[in-house]
């Protein structure tokens, strides 16, 4: 279908983008590839569209000490090809591939992607996963809390997400990350992702995180303590199912979500226990 | 008012912001070689080249490429003078109702110009946002394959 509708402005300022948010019913328009399919479908029905992509510096990826600063404007394909990020963060690299088709990655942004908050959804479980920090035009959100359910996020309507900080990783830091999709490019049915580091071959700091299982991604902190308590990686990924309640839908049931978590979960520790140092 | 340059010709027209960037392609511009399928940016028959990047053309308000630069599916060849992936096509059966040919085209000439495509697995990647009904996709890797050996978009 065409989408209804709406007023269009396209500011070249923050200040100006914010003010025109307090519109009623106005959005903000990032890549346009969540918002626009829903508005095709008539879903949404915004008054007015505030295209932020004429707003200068806002798609960037930047060292800071350890860690990286990226911009919300960045699109998922930039992450992709970065190389600093393939160096410092190989999880976000590898994770980008499951990210939609190439086309979509060129056009959609890391910040559009959080604030529309799909369950199943790559970033809102990486930013989780490597405890980042979400600043906007009011305040800084610790990943932590920046959901409230699936597509709800803690934003206010005229509230603009500028940047992700991702703290450095320890070094020797492991990671995983494993996804099953219908297809190359779909949504997933589930991911999981994972950090570890050792000490003396044991595993001393432990994060995994699952997306598409519940509404918002999920820290397994059961599965977590589990194998900092030297627990094998087999009973992790047991803990790791009961620690879930997924949905059933059209894509999975429930049970076979919560089995495939169990799998992608062992395989997702078993890849960062590798390559841990 | 919107300016911007398709296949080489800039055009000017005032656009409602709704108007999607494939109806301003086919219905302004008169351009219909652009196909669209799903309106929901999962066929990919609608993928156009924006500023050098594949896009799809019904996630995209003509009004927020102003200033821009897009390349279609007719900036390749004519009948008569087949560009060279297009005549990959041809020769290697990649099309049968033609439907998703376009976007597999302006796809493929993404991923010629940009990426290696050492394997046939990375075409597959690459190609896996187009769907296609008919040929069963073997083809159109097939043709693929034959344009990256002949050096395209070297
Ligand atoms: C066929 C298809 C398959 C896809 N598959 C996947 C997939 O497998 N995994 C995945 O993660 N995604 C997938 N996507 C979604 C894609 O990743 C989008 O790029 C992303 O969800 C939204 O980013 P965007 O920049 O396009 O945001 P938009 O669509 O422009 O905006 C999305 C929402 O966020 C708000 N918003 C955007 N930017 C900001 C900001 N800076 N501050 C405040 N609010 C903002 C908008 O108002 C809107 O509500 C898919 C999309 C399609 C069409
Ligand atoms: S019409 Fe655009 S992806 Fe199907
Ligand atoms: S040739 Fe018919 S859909 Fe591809």
């Amino acid at each position: 279908m065409k989408p209804p509708a709406f007023e269009y402005l396209a500011p070249v300022s923050l200040e100006a983008a914010v003010a025109a948010l307090s519109n009623e019913d106005a959005k903000v328009l990032a890549g346009g590839q969540s918002l626009v399919p829903m508005m095709n479908f008539r879903l949404l029905a915004p008054s007015l569209l505030v295209d932020i992509s004429r707003i200068p510096d806002l798609a960037y990826i930047t060292e800071d000490g350890d860690g990286l600063r990226i911009g919300a404007m960045t699109r998922h394909h930039a992450v992709e090809m970065s190389d600093v990020v393939r160096q410092r963060f190989p999880v976000l690299h590898a994770a980008m591939a499951h990210v939609a088709h190439l086309a979509i990655r060129n056009r959609g942004t890391i910040g559009g992607s959080l604030c529309h908050g799909d369950p199943a959804a790559e970033w809102p479980g990486l930013v989780l996963l490597l405890n980042a920090q979400l600043k906007t035009t009011k305040r800084t959100i610790p990943a932590g809390d920046f959901y409230h359910g699936a597509l709800a996020t803690d934003l206010a309507d005229d509230e603009i997400l500028i940047e992700i900080q991702f703290p450095g990783l320890a070094p020797g830091t492991g990671w995983g990350f494993e996804e099953m999709a219908r297809r190359s490019g779909d949504f997933a049915l589930a991911a999981v992702a994972a950090t570890i580091c050792l000490s003396d071959d044991r595993a001393t700091e432990v994060r995994i995180v699952v997306i598409g299982a519940h509404a918002t991604p999920l820290r397994l902190t059961a599965a977590e303590g589990l194998l900092t308590d030297h627990v094998s990686i087999g009973a992790a990924a047991d803990a790791a199912m009961q620690e879930i309640s997924p949905d059933s839908d059209l894509h999975a049931s429930a049970d076979y979500r919560r089995h495939l978590v169990g799998v992608l979960t062992k395989r997702a520790l078993a890849a960062a226990w590798k390559r841990a140092a | 008012m919107i300016k911007l340059t398709v296949n080489g010709t800039m055009y000017e027209r005032a656009v409602e912001p709704r108007m999607l960037l494939a109806d301003f392609l086919r219905h302004e511009l008169g351009l219909t070689g652009t196909h669209v399928g799903c309106e929901q940016g999962v066929c990919g028959a609608c993928t156009v080249i924006l500023n050098g990047d594949s896009v799809r053309s019904c996630l995209c308000f003509a009004v927020q490429v102003d200033g821009g630069r897009i390349e279609t599916v007719e900036s390749l060849g004519t009948v008569d003078n087949l560009d060279p992936l297009q005549a990959a096509f041809q020769e290697h059966h990649a099309l049968q109702c033609g439907f998703c040919t376009p976007g597999m085209l302006m796809t493929g000439v993404d991923l010629l110009r940009k990426y290696p495509l050492a394997t046939d697995q990375e075409i597959r990647e690459g190609l896996s946002g187009n769907l296609c009904r008919c040929t069963g996709y073997e083809n159109v890797v097939k043709a693929i394959r034959s344009a990256v050996e002949a050096g395209y978009g070297d």
